[in-house]
Parts: C-alpha cells; sequence; structure tokens
C-alpha cells in the first residue's frame, strides 16, 4: 500500500505541525480511514525529530539542574500524601530499569531459543547439504566416466563369436522423468541419417526421446532427453530416421526391448 | 532522574532555545519537560521509539506552544515519535545529526528556511506563503522534499 499522492504534502506538513485550516481537517478525516497514510505520517514525524535533533548549542546551565531536583524533591511528599496508605510511589526510572532488566532477560531467553533451534537446523542443512556433495560428486564421477575421451568401450562376449551383435540399454524412471540410453556395436548409418530412439507408453502413440549417432566404434548415448512427464513406457525402440529427428517413427523398427 | 537529566537535558535545551532563542525560556521548558516525565513516566512508549527523539519532539512542541503563547496543544502521551534507523545508541544518534546538519546545509536556502518556519518557529504553512511571499504549492513542496532529502540522509548511514 502507498501513500496517497493528494495528502503526500500534507502529511510532511501535519507532521511539522504546520497544517491548518480545511486541509488539516480533511487530512484527519482521511486519515482515520487509511493506514498506509498513518503510517506515512508516523514515518514524517520520525522525520520531523530528526529536524528536531539537529538543533545544537550550548548545555544547560547548572540552576537548570538544581532548580529541576529541588523540585522532583518536594513531588515524592505530595504524592505520598495523596496515596494515603499506600506504598510510596517507586523511582520511574527504578520502574524503567525494573522493567528494561526483566525485557532484556526476556529478550535474551528468545535470542537463545532461537538460537539453538537456528543452529540445529543448520547443523540439519549442513548435513543434508554434505550428503547432496557426495551424491552429486558420485553421479559426475559416473558421468565423467561414461563420457570421458579415452574411456574403452569393450563389449565381452562368449568366446568364439566373432562380432558381438547391436545392443542398447534404456534405464527409464517415471518417478523422476530420467533415462538414460547407452548402446555398442551399432551399425553404421547411411548419410544424412540418425537414429532415433522411442518410447513405446503403455497407452497412445511413440515419443520421440533422443536423435543420436553412433561414434567410431559403434557406442552412443542419449542421457536425459527432453520427454513428457509421468509416460508409463511398456517398451523401448530404435528407427532410422532423418538426422533432424522425426515426430513418428519410420518403419522398420531396427531395436526394440521391452520392460521387465 | 539524574541520569536521565545528565543524558538528555542537552538535547531538551538545545532544541527549546532553538524554538525561543531565550535562555530563561528555555529553562522554563527544560523544567516543564522533565517535571511532566517525572509525573507522568508511562507517558513515554519505549516499543514506539528511543527517548531522545521523543523529548525533542514533545520540547519542540512545548516550546512553539510557549513562542505562540498559546495552551499546550498537545498530551505528551499523545506523541508517537518512530525514527528509522534507531538511534538509541549515542554515537549513531551523533552519526545521523552530523548527516542531517549536512543536509541542511547542502540545502536551498528557501528550502531550509521553509522547513525551519514551519517547525522551530511554529508558522502554518499560510503563514509561511505569506511570509515568504512563494505560494502556497511551492511551499508545501519544498518542506516535503526536505522532510525527504533528512530521511533518506539518516536510512542511508
Amino acid at each position: 500500500m502507498s501513500v496517497h499522492p493528494q495528502f503526500a504534502e500534507e502529511l510532511a506538513l501535519y507532521a511539522l505541525g504546520c497544517l491548518e485550516g480545511d486541509d488539516r481537517t480533511a487530512l484527519e478525516k482521511h486519515l482515520e480511514e487509511c493506514a498506509s497514510c498513518r503510517r506515512e505520517l508516523e514515518q514524517s514525524r520520525g522525520d520531523a525529530a530528526l529536524l528536531a535533533l539537529s538543533a545544537s548549542g550550548p548545555r544547560p546551565p547548572a540552576r537548570a539542574q538544581t532548580r529541576l531536583m529541588a523540585a522532583i524533591a518536594k513531588e515524592p511528599r505530595l504524592q505520598n500524601a495523596e496515596v494515603g496508605s499506600r506504598s510510596p510511589r517507586p523511582q520511574w526510572w527504578a520502574a524503567f530499569g525494573w522493567a528494561a532488566a526483566v525485557a532484556t532477560i526476556v529478550v535474551a531467553a528468545v535470542v537463545w531459543q532461537q538460537n539453538t533451534k537456528l543452529k540445529s537446523n543448520l547443523a540439519a542443512l549442513e548435513g543434508l547439504s554434505e550428503q547432496q556433495r557426495v551424491e552429486l560428486q558420485r553421479a559426475r564421477h559416473i558421468v565423467d566416466i561414461l563420457t570421458a575421451q579415452d574411456a574403452k568401450r569393450v563389449d565381452v562376449i562368449p568366446v568364439g563369436l566373432k562380432a558381438p551383435p547391436p545392443e542398447g540399454k534404456a534405464i527409464y524412471s517415471r518417478q523422476n522423468s530420467g533415462l538414460i540410453f547407452v548402446a555398442s556395436n551399432l551399425l553404421p548409418l547411411p548419410a544424412q541419417k540418425a537414429y532415433e530412439l522411442w518410447i513405446i507408453p503403455t497407452q497412445g502413440a511413440p515419443i520421440p526421446a533422443g536423435v543420436f549417432k553412433p561414434d567410431g566404434h559403434g557406442g552412443a548415448m542419449v542421457i536425459n532427453p527432453p520427454i513428457p512427464t509421468g509416460v508409463e513406457a511398456k517398451a523401448f525402440a530404435i528407427t532410422i530416421e532423418p538426422e533432424q529427428g522425426s515426430t513418428t517413427p519410420t518403419m522398420p523398427i531396427v531395436m526394440v526391448g521391452a520392460g521387465e | 532522574m539524574a541520569q536521565v537529566y545528565a543524558r538528555y537535558s542537552s538535547v531538551v535545551y538545545a532544541v527549546a532555545l532553538r524554538v525561543l532563542g531565550d535562555t530563561a525560556a528555555a529553562e522554563d521548558v527544560l523544567q516543564e519537560i522533565f517535571m511532566q516525565l517525572w509525573r507522568t513516566p508511562g507517558s513515554f512508549d519505549s516499543g514506539r521509539g528511543n527517548l531522545a527523539p521523543w523529548l525533542a519532539v514533545i520540547t519542540r512542541n512545548r516550546a512553539v506552544d510557549v513562542l505562540r503563547k498559546r495552551r499546550p496543544q498537545t498530551e505528551i502521551s499523545e506523541s508517537i515519535v518512530s525514527v528509522e534507523p534507531d538511534l538509541a545508541d549515542e554515537t549513531d544518534r551523533g552519526r545521523a545529526m552530523e548527516k542531517v546538519r549536512a543536509v541542511l546545509k547542502e540545502m536551498p536556502a528557501a528550502q531550509r528556511s521553509s522547513l525551519e518556519l514551519a517547525y522551530f518557529e511554529g508558522y502554518s504553512h499560510s503563514e509561511i506563503s505569506e511570509k515568504t511571499g512563494e505560494p502556497l504549492g511551492t511551499v508545501k513542496t519544498r518542506i516535503r522534499s526536505g522532510l525527504m532529502l533528512l530521511r533518506k540522509a539518516v536510512e542511508a548511514q
């Protein structure tokens, strides 16, 4: 909420105590129903206090203090007489001191409590953060190995088998909407063609899940392609498509695998 | 009370003297303010600010009443003064006041004069307009923007 602009100047004048006449009446009426202007007035009074505090001058003469203390010395006797049998009125600064002491204890207790809670929260957050850091480091390490330039991809196949067949592994998590696909021994592609991975959902049309080309050893990888969330997959398939990919698979399907 | 007086009497006396320009009258206001504080200690609400700005404002109000020879216009318990940042610490207050004085010094003379006429001499906005020959709207704008400059100076510290 902001101050009503038509009253902005009047609020400043009012805070300084120099607004008079109809303007003052109109503003006072408005202040009764406008909280934001009341807040601004309070702030303007603070500004006026700055102006007041800017006044500087000599210290009051010593006689002023003597006069004040003499007047104060007379007052308690008068007040005790007025209150009759009641206990003497406590000295106000003593009351102020006690109130300040109590307030300090309360504030200290609250601050201590908050501090303890914050420390506990901080410790929990630090623990969580450390755990996440370790997990992230492990995940990064796995990705680094899988994608390293010098990574050797070796297929371990039964002795006597001359060439291993093309093979792919899709790891899919519906809950995390994540898909990792790793293939090996893929056959070389015709010019301007690429492999495309498809999610075959339990319902509906196949969903494209990334276009890829095998490297010189027939290896390829698709990590977390953009896919819709919450898809229930029943199988994964690979087709050969134009390099830019397709929205529907072009037959034939060259590789396919169903989930467990 | 002796401690409170030692700490704040300079503020009260400086404001009273600034408004009244007369040491005897300023001493009277000083006496009146501290006696009122003595009689009604609950009139100061520490939850709404600290003592120095509050004393400065009620002193100014009382001194202007004296200047204009009128009965007190405001009960001191009705005076709410909230200054941000809090100026309870004397060092902070001293630093803030240096800034405020610097801003006042750099302010165009006409603007400073409008503020001072309003606050320290108790003139109404229409009286300031008559006295300076400036349009009423100009006086209002000058006063508001002058106050804003003070606010910014202290907020920036």
